[in-house]
């Protein structure tokens, strides 16, 4: 249900987990003119509420997991979570620090793991993608 | 005072959509007048320095890198200075050019970023999709000469990890002057553009005297007019021979005033030096060797062995990055590892650059200081879910503890821990 009109009006909320800015920037640069996410319609939204898809950064350092969590609830339904970079999916070179309590699946269900220290823009495109076919998929067996 | 009801406290963050990273503000607001502000930070803090105490050099070395996703040269440069001043390493000619070189395509791709964020907090969004392709030409030839578009592990200690061959160099060459070509065109974008000026002139304002007591670093510093510059100051590579000097508004013939525009106008003219430099350094660079360990393993037994403390310092993008070292000989780890972010130096000079200033201004002013919360967020102290300040006692008793501690630990397994 509604999802025709994921096709042409993906709109993307971006959460930073405490990332060392690397995803940050390239999520930015697959926006703008060089990648140009817009003509398939994605683009970045300013709440949650109304995201389709959460683009999830960072290991999740101990004080943003509730806030991620709390992000998390306000998306509203059907929605896919993708984590970009190696530290959100893995928790990569950060994984046995005292303030991450990631990777991101540890904290909230994700859909699409975009690996990469830190992904290329075409490879964040890939993963947003992804994430539309897979809940196209979810609506069809409804 | 009666007046005070008047005054409303505003909440902004950890996630909002103007802030690019977690970081708490609390306003204090009276109608549309900020007479207050207090940051909370600590969000994204990963306790990087804590982990390289249990990681060898070269490993420390990739987690310096990870401190900041822009700052991916500016940390590596930092560590590895302070780790070849504690070894005693000298460092061949050619590799001291080929890292002025990386930091200065590193500054001109964050200053384009930073351009686009501010343009972006404007509202003028034109500009952000403008800076931002033209920044894609950098990113090209940091790909093309490291691998990668950010993250590029090019400082080692003792050198870099790879040379400019020959057929590169057109490339880079080719860069310099379509950067030349453009940014005549960005500087009348930014500077020259009434609407930008109506926005930026007379906004967050950081005198002198403020950018001066407050220890303010990098552009923050020399939009107020403090020539302030670590490669010209204390000089390190090889910035002495290329003869740096730091950039404020009087290079663009106005008296600084400290506003957002000042800090517009030191960030754009430095692209401009930053493309000079590098066109000096790829005339200027000798032949030779890149690394005096091209042998890993041979790097980490040399490592090993050495003992000393070091301290290096590099001007990121956002000002004076330093690392501070200590080696042990017979141990792989560092004993000591200090990092101190140019962030963390200017977050204090949000206090008087929002005082007094408009609610609608809020994003522009907090990211005129190109602030890079990865980089800043050193210690926080959380107990029961709340933030406390320790006490100095209190402070001292831990630190006692820690001793004693420690002292086990090396009792038990002999001191070889």
């Amino acid at each position: 249900m509604g999802l025709s009109s994921f096709k042409r009006a993906l709109w993307v909320f971006h959460v930073a987990t405490g990332s060392c800015n690397g995803c940050d920037i390239e999520i930015v640069a697959a926006l703008t003119p060089r990648y140009d996410v817009e003509r398939f319609g994605i683009r970045l939204v300013g709440t949650p509420r109304h995201a389709d898809v959460l683009l999830v950064t960072g290991p999740v350092t101990r004080p943003m997991a509730e806030r991620l969590k709390r992000v998390y609830e306000q998306t509203p339904d059907p929605k896919a979570v993708v984590v970009v970079g190696g530290c959100g999916s893995t928790s990569g070179v950060f994984y046995d620090s005292y303030n991450v309590v990631g990777p991101v699946d540890a904290v909230i269900p994700v859909d699409v793991y975009v690996p990469g220290c830190p992904p290329r823009p075409e490879a964040i495109v890939h993963g947003v993608v992804t994430a539309v076919a897979k809940l196209e998929k979810v609506a069809e067996k409804r | 005072m009666a007046e005070a009801q008047k005054v409303y406290e505003i909440p902004i963050g950890p996630i909002h959509p103007a802030l690019k990273e977690p970081i708490r503000f609390t306003f204090q607001v009276e109608g549309e007048r900020i007479r207050g502000v207090d940051v909370r930070p600590g969000f994204a803090h990963r306790g990087i320095e804590f982990m390289g105490l249990k990681r060898n050099l070269i490993q420390v070395l990739y987690l310096s890198e990870r401190i900041c996703g822009i700052c991916s040269i500016s940390h590596p440069i930092a560590i590895t200075l302070a780790v070849e001043r504690a070894a005693g390493i000298e460092v061949p000619p050619r590799a001291q050019y080929l890292r002025v070189i990386f930091s200065e395509l590193e500054r001109i791709h964050s200053h384009l970023l930073w351009a686009g964020v501010a343009a972006h907090e404007l509202g003028f969004d034109t500009l952000l999709h403008l800076t931002w392709k033209v920044r894609e030409e950098v990113l090209d030839v940091l790909e093309e000469l490291s691998g990668n578009r950010i993250d590029y592990s090019i400082p080692i200690y003792g050198g870099v990890r790879r040379d400019i061959a020959p057929e590169q160099y057109p490339k880079v060459e080719a860069m310099i002057r379509h950067y030349r070509g453009l940014l005549e065109e960005l500087l009348d974008a930014f500077l020259r553009d009434p609407s930008v000026a109506a926005r930026t002139r007379g906004v967050g304002v950081l005198t002198a005297e403020e950018a001066d007591s407050l220890c303010a670093v990098g552009p923050t510093a020399r939009a107020s007019g403090l020539a302030k510059d670590v490669r010209q100051d204390r000089p390190y590579l090889v910035y002495g021979e290329l003869g740096v000097r730091a950039i404020t508004p009087r290079d663009w013939g106005l008296e600084p005033r400290g506003d957002v525009y000042d800090k517009a106008v030191v960030r754009l003219l430095e692209i401009g030096q930053s493309l000079d430099l590098i066109e000096k350094c790829l005339h200027e660079m000798p032949d030779g060797e890149i690394t005096a360990f091209p042998k890993i393993p041979a790097l980490l037994a040399f490592l090993k062995k050495a003992e000393g403390e070091g301290l290096g310092w590099h001007e990121a993008p956002r000002g004076e990055v330093i690392h501070y070292i200590r080696l042990e000989a017979g141990v792989e780890e560092p004993v000591a590892w200090k990092v101190k972010a140019p962030t963390y130096s200017n977050l204090m000079s949000w206090v008087p650059m929002f005082r007094d200033q408009e609610v609608a201004d809020i994003p522009i002013i907090a990211a005129s200081i190109d602030p890079c919360m990865c980089c800043m967020d050193r210690v926080h102290v959380v107990q029961d879910g709340s933030p406390s300040t320790l006490l100095k006692e209190e402070l001292l008793r831990l630190s006692r503890a820690k001793t004693e501690r420690v002292l086990q630990g090396l009792s038990r397994v002999g001191g070889g821990a």
